[in-house]
Parts: structure tokens; sequence; C-alpha cells
């Protein structure tokens, strides 16, 4: 069976317990348009995420845009299961890897080397598995005998780099990205290119967040525009960008991806 | 690399890998009890999570884990001074059994105080990607366990001293020994869920459990409660503490220890289990 993505009105919504309630209170009678609200039972929540819908077959590739705090993110833990639905519904066929922040969930007192196992593990991958994306890693990060210290010994851009090739070693049929991905600097990212190319060509469908209208516009089949939670507006990705950038971008997006 | 797909899910199937909506109440059931079998899955991954945390503990020191060792024997061995010269007690007789308390309310203790921000932290794990919610809690077990092991050394360089010798009936330990284990994950599951929901309870456990160290029989033996024995039930700690006890130092452990020893686990399990299948699906957004 193709793999397969589907969100039915999801909805989204973050209990705020441990913030001061009264202060919250007062915010929530003087915006009466902002995203805090009070359920059912008086809580005072914020409103991540309402009324997303959208379904995606193999071979989508979705482009997830937004200002900071629309739900980017919210929406990529809630299609990976770690965020299930308050209301709506979330159906997933194929396994899924998500590669969310840079951390990946990482211990930073661990070295290298224990993380990876760590990560191995979780994905349920055997020993002589694990030795081999053990070796893939070590060959693509050049982290030299970094491997063997503690994460917190790294520069940002080791961290970076281990994680990334951490994460692409593991190859999905689903393929959730945030934008840190494309994070590196022009060296790192030449070099990431062909293997992010390779993994993102490999998996059957892609959601990728991201602020840059390029990625997008090289990328992907669909785009989503997220507006405080809820869908702006979805489409080809040469109807929703311009609309989301006031201009059209598909020039600068050629030049960037045949230049440097 | 062609491994496109993860062991332990087929890639060909039609059931969905996820399908997530708002649970009806034969859903939560389900859904926890998955998270069980997920755990039991995972267990290299709660393993691997136990031992480096106690690898990381004493990572560049000298002993390494062994400091446990050391320091137990160091208090130990404190405590026997203390007690011959001050209080005049005879040390064959209760220095085996005040060893042996003291590691094994060490294992009781830091499982509870552990299990209160066994969720809490993990957060960047949970936050990272989906996995079975028993896997914090098997991985604070662990830990423990291990520790424990080390400080077993103690107590058992104390009873080759004092020529204490349990024989066979040690043996009788190993059920109380695995009725702990099942306790101590439901314990730091449930603890570990209201530490995330309310961030007052890891103190708070942490000032009953002193007030249990006392009131419990750990540094005094329960016979010296002339009146009133039948109270000492009352106190969970009691029963499930001398049913691993007692064998360990060749007693038999009568009926009427196990029985509250089993009311107060099923009792644990019935809280957890309904505790549980209610807040299964938030934990994700209180972490």
């Amino acid at each position: 069976m193709a793999a397969s993505l589907r969100v039915d009105e999801l909805h989204v919504t973050f209990p705020l317990y441990h913030g001061d309630t009264r202060t919250l209170r007062k915010t929530l009678a003087s915006a009466a348009s902002s995203r805090f609200e009070q359920d059912q039972q008086k809580r005072v929540v914020v409103q991540a995420l309402r009324g997303i819908s959208f379904s995606l077959k193999a071979g989508d590739r979705l482009g997830l845009v937004g200002n900071n705090g629309a739900g980017k993110t919210t929406l990529l833990r809630a299609l990976a299961g770690i965020y299930e639905p308050v209301r709506g519904r979330v159906t997933a066929h194929g396994e899924i890897n998500a590669l969310l922040d840079t951390n990946l969930g990482m211990n930073l007192d661990l070295t290298g080397r224990e993380n990876i196992g760590l990560r191995g593990l979780h994905a349920g991958l055997t020993r002589s598995r694990i030795r081999e994306i053990e070796q893939d890693v070590e060959a693509f990060a050049d982290l030299g005998s970094f491997l063997d210290m503690p994460v917190r010994t790294y520069s940002s851009g080791m961290v970076l780099r281990l994680g990334f090739a951490m994460a692409t070693s593991i190859r999905p049929r689903i393929l959730l990205m945030d934008e840190w991905f494309l994070a590196g600097d022009a060296s790192f990212m030449s070099k990431a290119r062909d293997r992010l190319e390779e993994l993102v060509r490999q998996a059957e469908i892609l959601v990728i967040s991201t602020h840059k209208p390029e990625i997008v516009a090289a990328w992907c089949t669909h785009v989503l525009w997220l507006e405080n939670g809820s869908i702006r507006l979805q489409g080809p990705p040469d109807e929703v960008l311009p609309a989301y950038l006031g201009h059209d971008v598909q020039a600068d997006a050629a030049m960037v991806l045949s230049g440097d | 690399m062609t491994g496109s797909s993860v062991a332990g899910m087929p890639p060909d199937t039609d059931e969905p890998v996820l399908d997530l909506r708002p649970e009806s109440a034969p859903a939560r059931v389900r859904h926890a009890l998955r998270d069980f079998t997920e755990t039991l899955a995972q267990w290299r991954l709660c393993w691997t999570l136990g031992w480096l945390d106690v690898k990381l503990r004493y990572r560049g020191s000298v002993l390494g884990p062994f400091w446990l060792t050391a320091s137990t024997a160091v208090m130990i061995a404190a405590m026997g001074v203390i007690y011959t010269t001050l209080f005049k007690i005879n040390l064959a007789d209760y220095l085996p059994f005040l060893t042996l308390s003291l590691v094994l309310w060490g294992f009781v203790g830091s499982m509870v105080n552990e299990g209160t921000v066994c969720l809490t932290q993990a957060d960047f794990m949970i936050r990272a990607m989906r996995m079975p919610f028993g896997v914090h809690a098997a991985r604070v077990l662990v830990r423990n366990l291990l520790v424990l092991l080390h400080n077993v050394l103690v107590v058992v360089v104390v009873f080759a001293l004092f020529h204490v010798w349990p024989g066979s009936r040690a043996l009788w330990a190993l059920p109380g020994a695995a009725l702990w284990i099942f306790d101590s994950l439901a314990a730091a599951m449930m603890l570990g869920m209201l530490g995330a929901r309310f961030r007052d309870i890891p103190p708070v456990v942490a000032s009953t459990m002193q007030i249990f160290f006392f009131v419990s029989p750990i540094i005094w033996k329960p016979e010296l409660i002339e009146k009133g024995h039948a109270w000492l039930q009352i106190n969970p700690f009691y029963s499930l503490i001398e049913i691993v006890r007692r064998p360990l130092l060749g007693e038999m452990v009568p009926n009427h220890l196990w029985l509250p020893a089993l009311a107060w686990s099923g009792l644990l399990w019935v809280a957890f289990l309904l505790l549980f299948f209610r807040v299964r699906s938030r934990l994700a957004y209180w972490v």
C-alpha cells in the first residue's frame, strides 16, 4: 500500500497550566481576536491549530509557510503523532521520521556515538544496522575524534552536522522536516544538498516547514500557508507563493538553485 | 543505503501507522495497553537509557559507578561506629539488618523521587519523537536497579563480616522482588504523570518520603512496636519492604504481610491505570 497522510479538521490547543492564570484571563478579556480562549473546564488554552485539513498521497511534497508562531512546527509534531488531536483526526500509512529540531532529542551529555545508538534503538534497528549508520554518520559529519566526546563540547556547526547526518541516515517513507535543516553555512549546504535531495526523492511524502520560498518553489508540489493556526491558503506553489510573498519568486528560486 | 523500511514496522500493510483522534473510552484503554506492548518491544532502548544514565553520572571519575558502592560503604561504617560507641548496640545483630534496610530503602526512595520527574526530564525526547511513555518509567527502573546492584556489594560484605547467611530461604525474596518491579513501574509512571501536570509534586513527594523513612521500620526493627502492631499496616512501605527483607535475613514471610503487600500493589496499579487511561494522550502537552 502506498504511503498516505490525511488530516481532517485538526484542532490542537495547549493548556496553560503553569502561567499566571489571572494575568492570562485579563489577556483573554482584552483581546477578543487572540488565540487564547477558555475551554469547557474554564482552563486558559492557546489554540495552536484550528481546523486544518489536507490529504497527501505518495509523491506529494507539501511546503508549510507562515510567520513565526503560525503553527508550522506544532503541525509537524501533530503529524508525527507527538501531539494527539484535541479535535479532528490524523491518519498516516507508512513509517514516519520527523526531523524537528537540531538536537533531535539528543542528550547533550552523551557522546555523538551514544546518541546515534539511541536514535537507532528508537527506530527499532538491529545492532548491525546501527553500526552501519554509525559509519555513515562518521563519514558524512566529519567529526573525527569528536564522535566520542560529549555533544555538549561540539560547536553548533558540529551539532548541526551530526544531527543532519543522523537524521538523514534513517530513511522513512513519510519525511517531516523543519527548516533548521537548511540553516548550515555555504560549504555545509553544498555537501548536504545531494544527501538531502536523495532523501527527499526516496521519501514518498515530504512535509517541510520553511521560511525560504525558493526551497518551496524548487521542492514542493503543494503549499499550505498557515496564519494564526488556521489555513490562509493552500494550493500549488505558483498560486500560493505569490500571494504569500506579494510577488513571484520563481525567478529568484531558479537563480538560487542554479547558482552557488 | 537502502534501508527504507524500519524493523518492527512492516512497510506494506493496510493498517495505518498512525490513526489519531480524540479517544473514545475503549480506545483509551486500547492505546494505553499498546503503550505497554511498545515499551516491551523497546526494552533495548530502556536498558541503554538507564545504563547510560548511571554511566553518565560518574563519567570521568576514577571509581565510576563504584562510587555508589563506596559512599554506601562509608555511610554504613560510620553508622556502625556511632551505634556501637554511643548507643552500645550489639552490632552483630543490628548492622546486617540496617545495611540491608538502607540499601533497599535507597532503591525505593529514589525510585519514587526520580519517578516524579521521569516525564518532565525526558521532555526533549517526548517532543522530538513519538515513543511509548512507558519507556521513561522503565528507564528510571533500569537506572535504579543498576544502582541497587552496586550497593548490594556492601550488603554482601557486611553479611560476610557478621556471618549472616540467609541460606536457601533468600530465594523467597524473588516473588517479592518481582512485585517490586511491577510496583516501581506503576509508581514511577503515575508520579511522572502527576509531576508533569502539577509541578509541586516532586518536592511534596520528596518530603513525604522523608517522613516515611522514619515512620517505616527501616532504621528500627518492627518488633520494637509492641502495642498497635496492626497500625503499621496502613503504611504501604511496611509490608512491601518486609516481603523482600525478611527472606534475605533468613526469615519466612507470614501471610499477614503478603496480603497487605498485594492489596497495596493492586490499589497502586488500579490508580495508575485509571490515570493513564485518562491522560496518556495529553502527556506530550504537559511536559
